[in-house]
């Protein structure tokens, strides 16, 4: 299958924006509609997007790692972020520690952030993982 | 008490496990005398605990609990247990120096006395654990390393047969075993044995009392070869001799017996209790007898007397009176005196001369005298001849058969049978054996050296010594034994003359009978072996049919449930979902219908996902059936953007956009055909399916909107969710905070998910490469 000119052209437009966005879902998401599962998803419908535009390989290619590693990193991170709930004896395992920061606005910075990373990859590799596999078959 | 009991209870377990350890390490030289000594030292320190455990109390040592599961355990040594764990190390010291020889240079040695050793620290567990678990875990250890012991030489199919039948024979009943301690535990209100034994009468009013019963019963039978379980013993005969001597004379197979006496406190006065072991006691002397005869490989016929043993034990601890305890625990001492003897001479004569065939043998006196004094002190107390410890037992057995009431007449003529077979079989591995003419033999027969002499020598002289005094063995062994079993002290003095009895006129028509056997073994036995009707005894063919059905059983069952049909797996799929929620709606009182509220205009969302919905159904192709789910997808969002959950719809959105798109990139490279390949039939009843499916989702919704909705769980996390998780979005906040964990176990499940599929496609692709 090839792709029309004019979605190949637009291609990198059409990837950039759905990253930036899923990347803008991911922070906002402890205080607004989003988070690391909608923003992954986002992400990866770019990516697939790309995909289909230039072939599998090319959004290979922009994605660095293969799908694979993406979850394997996210789930490392995520599983990761809960360790540091340790520094309090108290405390059970993924029991996230918060460290306010003022920066001329308050700003709570979390382990939680750290885990919603985690999510996210794993969502996008899972998905990449998948489309890829099947965009690629023949 | 000086020495604590902890240490008197442990050390000999630590000492052995030590010792298992070490033997790789061991210059090969040496491994057999380290395993020895080792298993001597456990020997000496049983004996310094003799005393204490004469105690009504016994002693006792505690060493782990879970109090919030309510149990605990530990080591307990009594009078029953000291016999057991006395004639473990005691044997098992004999049986490594045995071992030693027997296998010299072979590079495998340390292996086995690794094995060996663990399998002695198993038995110790087993016969002093003083809660159910602990004996559990202990009981099924010795299933295992019986399992490698029997299997040693793994390179013959026969001896790995062997070694698995007698796994899963003992494994199986170690299954029931379980459920049965854990029925009675339960119903006694406590894991420990001696708690169990206590609670008696708890035990026996529990509902499940009789299915405890039948399934301890149960483990022990497979365990102790009991008809119908008794074809694992003689197949499990390819272990090499010390194994056979150590595991299938003395003491595994004996483990059932310890643990029938163990629970006869509690189950002595139920008829079924008494039934059940009095008539499989005797079906299995009875059968291993009649068995015995038809053999001439020589550890064959020790095993099938071994069976003989066993059913005797059960049918004397099934009579459940103080002179059968007695007996059965007279009897036990002395069996395994003479039948592990009986065993390493059975295998110096294989070792020495090449073959076991006992009616290719005869005449070995002359060439090896010191293995046939062994040989014939150990057959003459098998035979039960005076003044070896044998007779005594034997007349004792006969003074319990007889005042076996009612079963008196059956028991005793049964007994008597048996009995003269042994003299026969006795007569086999001694006479006929050693006296008489000189038999070629593959190998010139000699003496073996004294490390394999000292075993069969050693017990065989302990045999007569305690014939010449039996209230030695009676005052110090069995009376301790036997209170434990009868759950009160019940001295008998065991005596070597009684004086003219009747049961000593048939103690000499037993010795006249079973001559007569011998004598005319020659002819009998390959008659015997001819009679086809006595092949059925061997239960090991309904073993091997079930064997073969549990294999065709799975195959049939592999082929319908994975037959390949996408469509079959997903009509299963959903029809589960469809009739479970409707099962479970029908016996939690029907189907109910929530409260009418006024129309909402926002009801018209609905219409446009009906309206998907079955124009998904109708769609002439699969694109535009896709498209139409799509729509249906979307609809939902809508529903939720509209209902206050924006993240809800955020997520649905965009799963739609991703779904669509995916299945649109798939489907374009799919050969799109104008039907999809169903005739009318197989579309009614896929529609049949959907849409019960679809009825069963619709009842349940509605069944759940009409019960009352409890809200403390969501009010509790959005008064949380800022103070505690910092966030605003509590969705959000419950996903990665709250409910970390589920989360992180959720993305697990993707992340495999995704390599699932990454494996199904290469390998579509693969196969679709190779078939070009």
């Amino acid at each position: 299958m090839k792709a029309t000119v004019i979605l190949r052209v637009s291609a990198p437009l059409l990837l950039w924006i759905p990253m930036v966005v899923s990347l803008y879902l991911l922070v906002r998401g402890h205080n607004d509609p989003g988070g690391g599962f909608v923003g992954g998803l986002v992400g990866a419908s770019g990516l697939v997007f790309h995909a289909i535009a230039r072939g599998h390989v090319a959004a290979l290619r922009v994605m660095r790692l293969p799908p694979a590693s993406w979850c394997g990193i996210g789930l490392l991170i995520a599983a990761a972020s809960g360790l540091l709930a340790w520094l309090d004896p108290e405390a059970g395992y993924l029991t996230h520690r918060w460290w306010i920061v003022d920066i001329g606005v308050i700003l709570p910075l979390g382990t939680a952030l750290i885990f919603d990373v985690g999510v996210y990859l794993v969502v996008i590799g899972t998905i990449t993982a998948m489309a890829f596999a099947l965009v690629a078959e023949d | 008490m000086s020495i604590a009991p902890a240490v008197l209870l442990g050390l000999p377990l630590g000492l052995g496990f030590a010792a298992a350890v070490a033997a790789p390490a061991t210059q090969r030289r040496y491994v057999a005398q380290m395993g020895a000594i080792a298993a001597a030292l456990a020997f000496v320190i049983y004996l310094a605990a003799a005393p204490a455990a004469g105690d009504p109390a016994g002693l006792h040592v505690g060493f782990w609990s879970v109090p919030s599961l309510g149990v605990a355990g530990g080591l307990r040594l009594d009078g029953l247990s000291l016999i057991f764990v006395l004639l473990i190390s005691g044997i098992g010291s004999l049986v490594l120096l045995y071992a030693g020889r027997y296998l010299k240079g072979d590079p495998r040695l340390p292996r086995l006395i690794t094995l060996l050793l663990l399998f002695m620290v198993s038995m110790l567990g087993a016969v002093t654990a003083d809660d159910v678990i602990t004996l559990f875990v202990f009981w099924e250890l010795t299933s295992l390393t019986s399992f490698f012991l029997v299997g040693y030489d793994h390179e013959k199919p026969g001896a790995r047969k062997a070694a698995l039948q007698a796994l899963l024979v003992t494994v199986g009943g170690g299954l029931a075993l379980l459920a049965g301690l854990i029925l009675a535990a339960i119903a006694a209100g406590t894991t420990s044995l001696s708690g169990i034994i206590a609670a008696r009468e708890a035990v026996l009013a529990h509902p499940a009392a009789v299915p405890a019963m039948l399934l301890i019963i149960l483990g022990c039978f497979t365990k102790s070869a009991q008809f119908p379980f008794h074809f694992w013993l003689p197949n499990a005969m390819a272990a090499p001799t010390p194994v056979s001597a150590y595991l299938h004379s003395a003491t595994m197979v004996k483990l059932g017996i310890y643990l029938l006496a163990r629970f006869n406190p509690v189950y002595q006065q139920d008829e079924i209790w008494q039934n059940v072991l009095t008539v499989a006691g005797l079906l299995t002397a009875a059968t291993g007898a009649l068995m015995a005869l038809r053999e001439s490989d020589l550890k064959r016929v020790l095993a099938w007397t071994t069976v003989t043993a066993l059913g005797t034990l059960t049918m004397l601890i099934g009579l459940s009176m103080e002179l059968a305890t007695t007996a059965a625990v007279t009897f036990l001492v002395v069996h395994a005196l003479y039948k592990a003897a009986l065993f390493l001479v059975a295998g110096i004569v294989d070792h020495e001369t090449g073959t076991r065939d006992a009616a290719a043998l005869g005449g070995l006196g002359r060439a090896m005298p010191f293995t046939a004094f062994a040989a014939v002190l150990a057959a003459l107390s098998m035979a039960g001849l005076p003044p070896f410890v044998g007779f005594v037992a034997k007349e004792i057995v006969y003074e319990a058969n007889l005042a076996a009431g009612g079963l008196a007449g059956p028991v005793t003529i049964i007994g008597f049978l048996v009995n003269a077979a042994m003299v026969a079989v006795a007569g086999l591995v001694s006479w006929r054996l050693f006296f008489g003419p000189q038999r070629p033999t593959p190998e010139v027969p000699h003496d073996p050296p004294k490390s394999m002499l000292a075993g069969p020598v050693l017990l065989a002289v302990l045999g007569l010594v305690a014939g010449a005094a039996p209230s030695l063995l009676g005052t110090w062994l069995v009376d301790g034994a036997v209170a434990a079993i009868l759950g009160a002290p019940a001295p008998t003095p065991l005596k070597l003359w009684h004086g003219f009895t009747p049961v000593l006129a048939l103690s000499a028509a037993t010795v006249v009978l079973g001559l007569f056997l011998l004598l005319g073994w020659e002819r009998l036995m390959p008659r015997l072996r001819r009679t086809v009707v006595l092949d059925r005894l061997d239960t090991g063919r309904g073993y091997d049919a079930a064997m073969a059905g549990i294999v065709s059983w799975s195959g049939r069952t592999t082929r319908a449930v994975q037959h390949g049909s996408l469509r079959g797996y997903m009509r299963i799929l959903l029809l589960s979902c469809a009739l479970a929620p409707l099962a479970m709606l029908t016996m939690r009182g029907g189907l109910a219908v929530p409260d009418a509220t006024p129309l909402d205009p926002r009801a018209l969302i609905f219409l446009l996902i009906g309206l998907g919905a079955v124009a998904s159904a109708v769609a002439g192709g699969t694109f535009s059936a896709v498209m139409a789910l799509g729509l249906v997808g979307f609809g939902t969002a809508l529903v939720f953007l509209t209902f206050g959950a924006p993240d809800l719809a955020l997520t649905q959105f965009t799963v739609e956009v991703l779904l669509v798109v995916i299945l649109a990139t798939v489907l374009i490279r799919l050969p799109l055909r104008a039907g999809d390949g169903r005739n009318a039939r197989q579309r009614g009843a896929d529609a049949a399916v959907a849409g019960l499916t679809g009825l069963s989702v619709a009842l349940v919704l509605m069944a759940v909107l009409a019960a009352p909705f409890d809200p403390r769980l969501g009010e509790w996390f959005g008064a949380q969710s800022v103070p505690g998780g910092y966030g605003r979005n509590v969705v959000n906040v419950i996903l990665v905070d709250f409910r970390a964990l589920d989360t992180l176990g959720e993305i697990a499940v993707l992340a495999i998910a995704a390599f699932a599929v990454l494996a199904l496609l290469r390998g579509t692709a693969a196969e679709r490469q190779a078939g070009g």
